[in-house]
């Protein structure tokens, strides 16, 4: 499936009135098309100087975790020795998100841009380009014009990341990297500090980086001028309707999430910020606003900012269950606790969300989500255990139903996407 | 320096561990098992009276996956 773009999506009067989308062009841009609007990289002439700029922004990445860039960038630029490396992360890995796929097709350059400017920023001399698909036409195309013109000051290596969950996480893009297979490390050090090589590495989501290149060019008050003062800017959203449809659009952080997402008749509840973030209720969950500050009040997270309103036909149990079932078998299998965790809690699940189940499940599943909270060396146990935490909560009355044999549902196609064929964790990390 | 910010903190690597469980047997006072015989470990500072107990469940862990470290 190929996400559209965001013209027809709800919410455009209002998206427009904050000067978005900023990201994204109206149709695919090449080389000429993307000069024509932004002009050249502002490159600033040394390192160090956008690092200010960048914090008086309040960029925060857009992968999934939120932190502020001008400390990532900080760290990099203040290390010593002559290597560093740079990498933008568009591995997007998970299977609902499809924004950094969207971004990198329509504007390649902005991402590439970015690159280049934080390079300078934290004195880098390698840079790297991380991609689900590997080199897509779009991207082999933007070097290529950018190479004849020779605008960039660092040549761009491209890897494939595998098909998996936990590829896109840092250390393990880091492993992969290294030509090794892409699972995650214990920390510290951080990779910021001893990444590939063992030398300092940043690593940005892509659309963490297509927001840096802007700010280098507006700056920081044009940056603000979206969102609230302590989330500033947009957001790329992947967004699933009832319908099905899936579109990404750029959103203003702060927006209602009712302006984004059905909240009718047509929808049984949201799941915000991905399979690691959380299911909320309707009508309850119709107040909140796309922001960490208004999630985190419900236990949720926002995540690489996947949105999704399940239609009220399906049953959100069996979809719970589902991922459930494929996030233990993307765990890496190196810690302890979420090897044993994840599937037992994954098989509780499915029992929950099969006909009649043992008393103890429920509370089976509860313990075994305590248990490996915080006890892996990456958040895969953490996460999951939102998700589920929040589908118990959520679809209580489901599990009542589903205990006397009974479904809500009257449509059991599936509606979340998964890739088709679930690897296990003996299969190819790389 | 306050007392708390020289104290050390039990951390185990969960990659590295294998859950032979030898820390649970020298330092039960810090380390619990869970059914499946991995480490939970005391998420505050060692005290003072168990520093010698931790070294050892440190230097005992087959698996090298148990550290001190400073705060």
């Amino acid at each position: 499936m190929t996400a559209a773009l965001n013209e027809s999506a709800p919410g455009g009067a209002a998206r427009q009135a904050a000067g978005l989308p900023r990201l994204l062009p109206p149709a695919p841009e090449d080389l000429r098309g993307h000069l024509a609007r932004y002009g050249p990289a502002p490159y600033r002439g040394r390192s160090g100087v956008l690092i200010s700029e960048i914090e008086a922004s309040g960029l925060t990445g857009r992968g999934g975790a939120a932190f502020p860039v001008h400390r990532k960038l900080a760290v990099v630029a203040r290390a010593r020795g002559g290597r560093k490396v740079i990498v933008a992360n568009g591995a997007e890995s998970e299977p609902a998100s499809r924004k950094d796929e969207l971004l990198l097709r329509v504007a390649p350059n902005l991402v590439l841009d970015g690159l280049q400017l934080a390079a300078e920023a934290v004195g880098a001399t390698e840079a790297h380009l991380y991609l689900h698909h590997g080199p897509t036409p779009a991207i082999l195309r933007a070097l290529a014009e950018r190479a004849a013109q020779r605008l960039d000051r660092l040549s761009v290596t491209i890897t494939q990341a595998p098909p998996r969950f936990l590829a896109g996480q840092e250390t393990a893009l880091v492993n992969r990297l290294a030509g090794g297979p892409a699972l995650p490390t214990f920390q510290p050090p951080r990779v910021s500090e001893r990444g590939l090589g063992g030398v300092p590495t940043l690593v940005q989501n892509a659309e963490t980086l297509a927001h840096l290149a802007l700010v280098a060019r507006y700056g920081p008050r044009w940056f603000r001028s979206a969102g609230p003062d302590a989330e500033p800017g947009s957001m790329l959203t992947t967004i699933y309707q009832p319908d099905g449809k899936c579109r990404v659009v750029e959103a203003e952080i702060g927006a209602p999430l009712r302006s984004l997402l059905s909240s009718g008749a047509d929808t049984r509840a949201w799941l915000v910020g991905g399979y690691h973030g959380t299911w909320l209720p309707l009508p309850q969950a119709a107040s909140l606003t796309l922001d960490h500050a208004s999630l985190r009040q419900h236990g949720g997270a926002l995540g690489a900012g996947v949105l999704v309103a399940l239609p009220a036909d399906r049953c959100g149990l069996t979809e719970a269950a589902r991922v459930t079932g494929y996030l233990a078998a993307e765990s890496a299998g190196q810690c302890g606790p979420c090897l044993n965790g994840l599937p037992r809690i994954a098989a509780g699940l499915a029992e929950l969300a099969g006909s009649g189940h043992r008393k103890q499940t429920r509370a089976d599943v509860e313990r075994w989500a305590g248990l490996v909270t915080g006890r892996g060396a990456c958040n895969h146990p953490d996460g999951t255990v939102r998700f589920v935490r929040s589908a118990l909560t959520v679809f209580a009355p489901e599990i009542s139903l589903h205990a006397r044999g009974q479904c809500s549902a009257t449509n059991r196609k599936p509606f979340l996407p998964l890739p088709d064929g679930i690897p296990t964790s003996e299969d190819d990390w790389t | 320096m306050a007392l708390t910010e020289m104290a050390e903190k039990l951390r185990v690597n969960p990659i590295a561990c294998t859950g032979h469980g030898v820390c649970a047997e020298l330092l039960p006072e810090l380390v619990a098992l869970d059914e499946w015989g991995y480490p939970i470990i005391d998420p505050d500072p060692v005290p003072v009276a168990l520093e010698r107990d931790a070294r050892r469940a440190v230097a005992a862990c087959p698996a090298l996956a148990l550290k001190l470290t400073r705060q």
